[in-house]
């Protein structure tokens, strides 16, 4: 992380000069306010968050202390267990389409064509759409009888889907809004890598008759190595906590058939107001996320180590 | 120009046709919804250019009481939200960034990695005890769990590259730190704080898990009020897609319109959070 290399010339520089004694407090009131209003709203949560995860804590009755129970009750609830699975599939699936679809999309964006500023932002709409908005749309498309989408897949002869109204296609259906919601900001992220990219290695491999693919491959895909494991990163943290399309489309229907723990903590939290259990569910979702991002940045390092070890 | 020339700028039309049809064509296929009458909505095959527009359906929306109310509801939540974030939040990216204290950014790392409803259960709570819920207070605070991470982050970024010879040359002059800031530093950071404000509005506009439990009949906010037209009328397509139109027409224009601007933030936080 680039914050950290930085601090260092600037930490210097309060030891310089008479200014040594001034200057750390004295910027102090700049943070106070937001620092009283992260502690409020964000600091206060977690903690008490966990707090309430020990309790039996249901909207309308006492509470009471009931220790780790909450945290037992999770280990043999099995609809909390198939939402991990379905999390799981839902996360993998939209964090690897985007990534292919979106350096596609980089490669493209990268070249220049008439056009391509107002293309672009065509492009990255999608994300920035009201994710509600959008969701609804969906749900007219994904229509089994009057959707677009079975009248499109007919002009090619694929017969009628029933999309997210069946239990086994509706976490594909799903994936496929997430990942057209969301290939433009790995598109972003790919082209800003791209653009750093300096431009010897494309002349002399021009020179030795590399393919488009050849250069893609062995030239493109590892310089931005970097900057698709950002986007992968980013893209993770927000596949496994993705709410708003789920819910707005399915409800985590048909059945519980694309219930993800996002979804069952809502319906625990607010649908049945057990909000001792949903603090449970709440901490353990927030493990699981940096225990999924601690496996990529593993993953990342021995990656790198094997590149460093095959190159000597 | 060679024929080899030809087919590779060909070949790059067509690849950019492929990649921006899904949303070319997603967007006209939501404006032929919103401007067709049921008939047309319900025939099959389906019809893409209606013979008589149904404008009636924007008119009709527009004209619900109810609608202008959740217009002003969201409205006055994003405006508050985000006002209060630049408030608190330049200042705070500001600081931060003068005293070199990258650590704290960890904080906000961790809020970006949180789920949302992890915060609106306590927060629900603490609503409830505090005797707020049924105005728009809650909203707004809570709000500001999206608004402030957002304005930190980017003004942090920001305050970095901004040079730091004419703040140091001010308070040699004598001005006190609060004059330089106010005077030399904010100026210089209109940019940055315009790409914290746009960022800031849009991820307040589009906000739905929060205004779904905090919001009453009176209090929702745009993106919840649409969701419970789902549920309420299923099968009247036109005025349901004209609806969705209009919540996030203002979205998308800010997109066209301020691309550069989201394009900067957005890359600088993604690049920054890794």
């Amino acid at each position: 992380m680039s914050a950290l290399t930085q601090s260092t010339p600037a930490a210097a520089r309060f030891d310089a000069g008479p200014e040594k004694e001034l200057r750390p407090p004295s910027y102090w009131p700049f943070v106070v306010p937001a620092l009283l209003v992260v502690l409020a709203i964000i600091i206060f949560p977690w903690v008490f968050t966990i707090w309430m995860s020990l309790n039996e804590w249901k909207v309308g009755s006492p509470t009471t202390f009931v220790g780790f129970s909450n945290y037992l009750r999770l280990t043999s609830d099995p609809r909390f267990i198939e939402a991990i699975g379905h999390t799981l599939v839902y996360t993998v699936l939209s964090v690897l389409l985007p990534l292919v679809f979106g350096t596609f999309a980089a490669v493209v964006f990268h070249q220049k064509f008439a056009g391509r500023g107002f293309l672009r932002g065509i492009f990255i709409m999608p994300m920035m759409a009201t994710p509600v908005a959008i969701a609804l749309v969906w749900t007219m498309m994904f229509h089994p009888q009057l959707g677009i989408l079975n009248y499109l897949l007919s002009l090619v002869g694929i017969p009628a889907q029933l999309w997210v109204f069946h239990p086994a296609t509706v976490i594909p259906s799903l994936v496929l809004v997430e990942t057209w919601q969301w290939t433009p900001l790995v598109m972003l992220i790919v082209l800003g890598g791209l653009a750093a990219i300096p431009t010897e290695p494309y002349e002399s491999a021009q020179i030795d008759g590399a393919n488009l693919w050849q250069v893609f491959r062995f030239i493109t895909l590892p310089l931005i190595m970097p900057f698709l494991f950002i986007a992968g990163m980013i893209r993770m943290i927000d596949a496994v906590k993705s709410f708003d399309v789920i819910f707005a489309i399915t409800q985590g229907g048909p059945g519980t058939a694309s219930e993800t723990i996002n979804i069952y903590l809502y319906s625990v939290a607010f649908t049945y107001y057990d909000l001792g259990y949903g603090s449970a569910i709440a901490v353990v979702f927030f493990l699981l996320i940096v225990l999924l991002a601690a496996i990529m940045l593993y993953a990342r390092q021995r990656m790198l180590w094997t590149e460093i070890a095959s190159d000597a | 120009m060679t024929p080899r020339q030809i087919i590779g700028k060909i070949s790059l039309w067509f690849a950019v046709l492929v990649i921006v049809s899904p949303a070319i064509l997603f967007f006209l296929w939501m404006v032929s919804l919103s401007l067709k009458f049921e008939v047309d909505n319900a025939a099959y095959p389906p019809v893409f250019i209606p013979e008589h527009f149904a404008w009636k359906n924007y008119a009709d929306v527009l004209a619900s009481n109810r609608f202008v109310t959740y217009f002003f509801n969201s409205l006055i939540v994003t405006g508050s939200a985000t006002a209060l974030a630049l408030m608190v939040g330049v200042p705070a990216g500001y600081g931060i960034a003068r005293m070199a204290a990258h650590k704290s950014a960890i904080v906000i790392l961790i809020a970006r990695i949180t789920p949302g409803l992890s915060y609106l259960i306590p927060l629900f709570l603490l609503f409830q005890w505090l005797g707020l819920l049924g105005t728009l207070v809650p909203q707004i605070i809570i709000h500001l769990v999206v608004t402030v991470p957002i304005v930190i982050w980017i003004m942090i970024g920001y305050f970095e590259t901004t040079p730091l010879e004419l703040e140091e040359a001010a308070l040699i002059d004598g001005a006190t730190r609060w004059q330089v800031f106010r005077h030399v530093a904010l100026p210089i950071a209109k940019p940055g704080i315009a790409v914290a404000f746009i960022l800031a509005v849009i991820f307040s506009w589009n906000n739905f898990v929060f205004g779904i439990v905090l919001a009453g009949r009176e209090t929702r906010t745009l993106p919840v009020a649409v969701y419970n037209m789902i549920s309420f009328d299923q099968l009247s397509w036109g005025p349901l897609a004209a609806a969705a139109l209009i919540v996030t027409l203002p979205v998308l224009l800010l997109t066209v319109f301020a691309q550069r601007q989201i394009v900067a933030g957005l890359t600088a936080g993604a690049v920054k959070g890794g």
